[in-house]
């Protein structure tokens, strides 16, 4: 069991009165993208900030690397690996692109690290270097999520968990915010891809599970995610 | 007509109490920088803070000692004040505030006129104590004379306008501080976190910024700022009362939404306009007329200019 790098056992969350999760199951193992599709409101976010601790849970588990994270501060759960680069990119909107990138670095001592990380930040996206000295809420859309990508990268994450990348940004950003996570992947980091963009997310990862009113529904290899017909018709527009 | 030294004289009076009033703006605007809340009890805490200072003064018998004693005692009043007011501002953000973070803006606003009364209505118990040596058989809620511990000499030799060591004080301490405080904010590490905080406290608790202590700190800065306000108040007023707080509030308050409620810069600068109205309006029109006219740029700003003069308008793409 414990081979998983992130393994969500039953986990139960809700607001107040309202449940949002009952009872989601999901794991990833070491150097996998998975995948995790579903509708507006069917409890994608929360599921990630459940995970984050920065919702939490009402029960269930949350392991990551063999041990449970459940109750840990959020703070604790980001020195141990695991980051998340929330939905809607949220960068700091009156502070700086390098600014911005070095918050990620905010539990870091080690400067001489966070230096070599932001040169490969810089060289993943190059935009970023080039507009240090811009205020990030004038940046483009598509430029902010690279913000928040860049920012979570800096804090070292070992597992990083995305929320709709693809939201509100230009096709031809996409596919760059797309390649570059195939770019991370292959340099030996795990990711865990929320996507509304269901059609992009199960093309990039090898396992996807489909989230339906606060349970998984579908899960499997994207491949056969992607020809099934139940889920062609509900999620893939055909 | 324009006599051109008292118009001279008020501004300096005018810019001291400005810089007082700055002092506690700031106070008002970095809590509502960080979690939207007026802190109406934040001109209570300040005049806590004065009567902490006179109770020091007195249990010490400051005023008999000799002029280096007392440049120590200033100093010993002024941190004492300070850490005080700043204590007692994280105290009510930890029990009135932190449970309420989630819940309406309003029930918080709520809370923090709560907390005023309380701090007003414990300043009226104390009295600014000890009482058997500054009550003079009046009661609890009579205005207490704060003794003149630093010279009411005039700097500037015989002529006619006043500068005194109580003008000095005020800028020697609240000039420091002003500065240090921008550089903090800029600079540190803790800085960096409160401006993370003050733009999306989410997205701070996922870079793993400790938001709730980071609030704590926030209201204890600001509240320390209002212990040394309180105690550079009293020296250069000489009165002090349990209603100082109210006054003195609503003051900053004001300062702080004429600058751009949020904006340090703006702190200032509202403080020390709101200051050189007060001494104008005192010397031109009359005395009684201050408040009034106080309060309608207050009501003038929030009709015609509620982002204030240095304030944020909200353009941002999303």
């Amino acid at each position: 069991m414990s081979d998983f790098l992130l393994d969500v056992r039953n986990l139960h969350s809700s607001y107040g009165q309202i449940e949002v999760l009952g009872g989601v199951s999901l794991h990833v193992t070491e150097g996998e993208i998975v995948s995790l599709i579903g509708a507006n409101g069917a409890g994608k976010s929360t599921t990630l900030m459940s995970i984050s601790q920065v919702v939490q849970p009402r029960s269930g588990d949350v392991r990551f690397a063999g041990e449970s994270i459940l109750g840990l501060r959020p703070d604790e759960v980001i020195r141990r690996g695991l980051v998340q680069v929330p939905e809607g990119r949220r960068v700091f909107p009156r502070m700086t692109v390098l600014e911005n990138l070095m918050m990620g670095a905010y539990l870091r001592n080690d400067t001489a690290g966070v230096e070599h990380d932001l040169g490969k930040v810089y060289e993943l996206f190059s935009v970023l270097k080039e507009r240090g000295s811009q205020i990030a809420g004038t940046l483009s859309g598509g430029e902010q999520q690279m913000l928040a990508i860049g920012r979570a990268l800096l804090s070292k994450p070992r597992l990083l968990m995305m929320d709709e990348p693809s939201m509100g940004i230009a096709p031809i950003l996409v596919s760059r915010i797309f390649a570059a996570i195939r770019q991370l992947n292959s340099e030996g980091l795990t990711v865990l891809l929320v996507e509304q963009n269901a059609r992009a997310a199960l093309g990039l990862s090898a396992r996807g599970y489909v989230l339906e009113t606060g349970a998984i529904q579908f899960e499997g290899p994207s491949s056969e995610l992607l020809s099934d017909p139940r889920i062609q018709s509900a999620y893939l527009g055909d | 007509m324009l006599d051109f030294e008292v118009f001279t004289q008020q501004l300096i009076t005018g810019l001291s109490n400005g810089m007082i009033i700055a002092l506690i703006a700031i106070g008002y605007t970095m809590v509502y920088g960080i979690i939207e809340l007026i802190n109406f009890a934040h001109g209570d805490v300040f005049m806590l803070g004065a009567f902490l200072a006179l109770t020091l003064l007195g249990a010490l018998g400051m005023e008999a000692w000799g002029p280096s004693g007392q440049v120590f005692g200033v100093a010993l009043m002024l941190i004492g004040s300070a850490v005080f007011c700043g204590g007692l501002n994280w105290s009510l953000d930890r029990l009135a505030y932190r449970s309420l973070r989630k819940s309406s803006k309003l029930s918080l606003l709520v809370s923090a006129i709560g907390c005023s009364f309380v701090c007003m209505n414990l300043g009226l118990f104390w009295g600014g104590a000890p009482m058997e040596v500054f009550s003079n058989g009046n009661s609890a809620a009579a205005p207490k004379h704060f003794p003149a511990i630093i010279p009411q000499i005039n700097l500037l030799g015989d002529g006619f306008l006043r500068i005194t060591p109580a003008d000095l004080l005020v800028f020697t301490v609240t000039i420091p501080l002003m500065v240090g405080l921008t550089i903090m904010v800029k600079r540190t590490r803790l800085g960096r976190a409160m401006r993370a905080v003050a733009q999306d406290p989410t997205a701070a608790s996922l870079m793993g910024i400790p938001v709730d202590r980071v609030i704590g700190a926030t209201f204890f800065i600001g509240g320390a700022l209002g212990g040394f306000a309180s105690v550079i108040y009293s020296l250069y007023n000489n009165t002090i009362g349990f209603q100082m707080g109210t006054r003195a509030g609503l003051d900053a308050f004001t300062a702080a939404v004429l600058g751009g409620i949020g904006s340090l810069p703006g702190a200032v600068l509202g403080g020390l306009t709101i200051g050189c109205v007060r001494s104008m309006s005192d010397q031109y029109l009359e005395t009684r007329w201050t408040n009034t006219i106080v309060f309608c740029i207050l009501v003038l700003i929030l009709i015609f200019r509620p982002n204030g003069l240095l304030g944020k308008t909200r353009k941002e793409k999303v």
